[in-house]
């Protein structure tokens, strides 16, 4: 069950959930190449984590919106690494407001880095799964792309976008022993939620079942189950991962 | 010579039959068994092979494996 000799890459890996996926998989035996697009100092840091471990891992530098780029870092993480096995799409940002005072360049930079991102990057390592006919894609959704939530009317957008994109791509790649899935984390105590005031976040908890915040450590072992040969018959499914928030 | 036997082998490993079977005359879908996505990896792996762009437009007239061959000679 370990994922030694595998090839994962982790977009958006340098902090927060992606950090946690990164740390895990590479923790199971998976050599990881840690995206990022300016965080230099937080990768590295991830990268030297791993490999203090013991652990195999790699830093690589892109904007997953720029079409180009993208195809470059796919192409050299290929030639170095002869492969991808697993891709995890996880790199987005949050541009938050009400709809009526929304910029349109908060709605384009949300839908360009959290949607289409997922596109570009899955169209390149797709290309060397396809061929390899096996592969696993793990899309990082949200909770409020099935709940919708005000004031993220471009995030919940892109997020529930992601879920439609990976039933199509499941379905279009299920004949190359390709899986495509999304896990959906509700409220998780990262850098963004941690900037939350004392009664919103009370106010969040009340909305949780369980009571309490959920850990990025809580969405990486669900990442590690859909990537796992154990998973093999799941695709095209969403798993939430919110702590009953929403069912 | 050269673009018929290259194009017989790519085409050969693409969709996994034996070259005895990719004849000028075959159709990828009727006598290979291609489906869509096998078509689409066909024409991807033409363009890396032959390192050349092949239109959308274009890729749709390319069906049989003369069609392929045709087209890259006229490139070429």
């Amino acid at each position: 069950m370990s994922l030694e000799g595998k090839i994962a890459v982790v977009t958006g890996g340098s902090r927060g959930i992606g950090r946690a996926i990164a740390l895990r998989l590479a923790r199971d035996g998976a050599k990881v190449y840690i995206n990022y697009v300016s965080r230099a100092d937080a990768a590295n840091a991830v990268v030297k984590e791993i490999c203090d471990a013991g652990g195999s891992a790699g830093a690589v530098q892109f904007d997953v919106a720029q079409s180009d780029a993208v195809q470059k870092a796919f192409d050299g993480i290929i030639a170095e690494a002869g492969t991808i096995d697993i891709l995890v799409n996880n790199a987005g940002i949050t541009r938050d407001g009400l709809l009526a005072r929304m910029k349109e360049e908060d709605w384009d930079a949300v839908l360009s880095t959290n949607l289409k991102g997922v596109f570009l990057c899955s169209r390149a390592g797709g290309k060397i799964m396809m061929k390899k006919r096996t592969g696993r894609i793990v899309n990082i959704s949200s909770v409020v792309g099935v709940t919708g939530n005000a004031g993220q009317v471009n995030y919940a957008a892109a997020k529930a976008g992601l879920i439609g994109f990976s039933k199509s791509m499941a379905q279009e790649y299920a004949s190359r022993g390709i899986t495509v899935n999304c896990v959906a984390p509700g409220f998780i105590e990262t850098e963004m939620t941690a900037k939350l005031k004392k009664d919103v976040q009370d106010a969040i908890l009340k909305s949780i079942p369980l009571k309490v915040l959920g850990q990025s450590e809580d969405v990486a072992a669900a990442v590690r189950f859909l990537v796992s040969d154990d998973a093999r018959y799941i695709t095209g499914h969403t798993l939430h991962v919110n702590g009953g928030m929403y069912m | 010579m050269a673009i018929e036997q290259k194009m017989i082998d790519i085409i050969a490993e693409q969709l996994s039959v034996d070259k005895e079977k990719v004849v000028s005359g075959a159709s990828f879908t009727d006598d290979l068994g291609a489906d869509s996505l096998d078509l689409v990896e066909l024409i991807m792996a033409m363009e890396e092979g032959f390192d050349i762009e092949i239109p959308d437009e274009d890729a749709e007239s390319i069906t049989t494996v003369q069609n392929a061959i045709d087209y890259v000679k006229k490139l070429k």
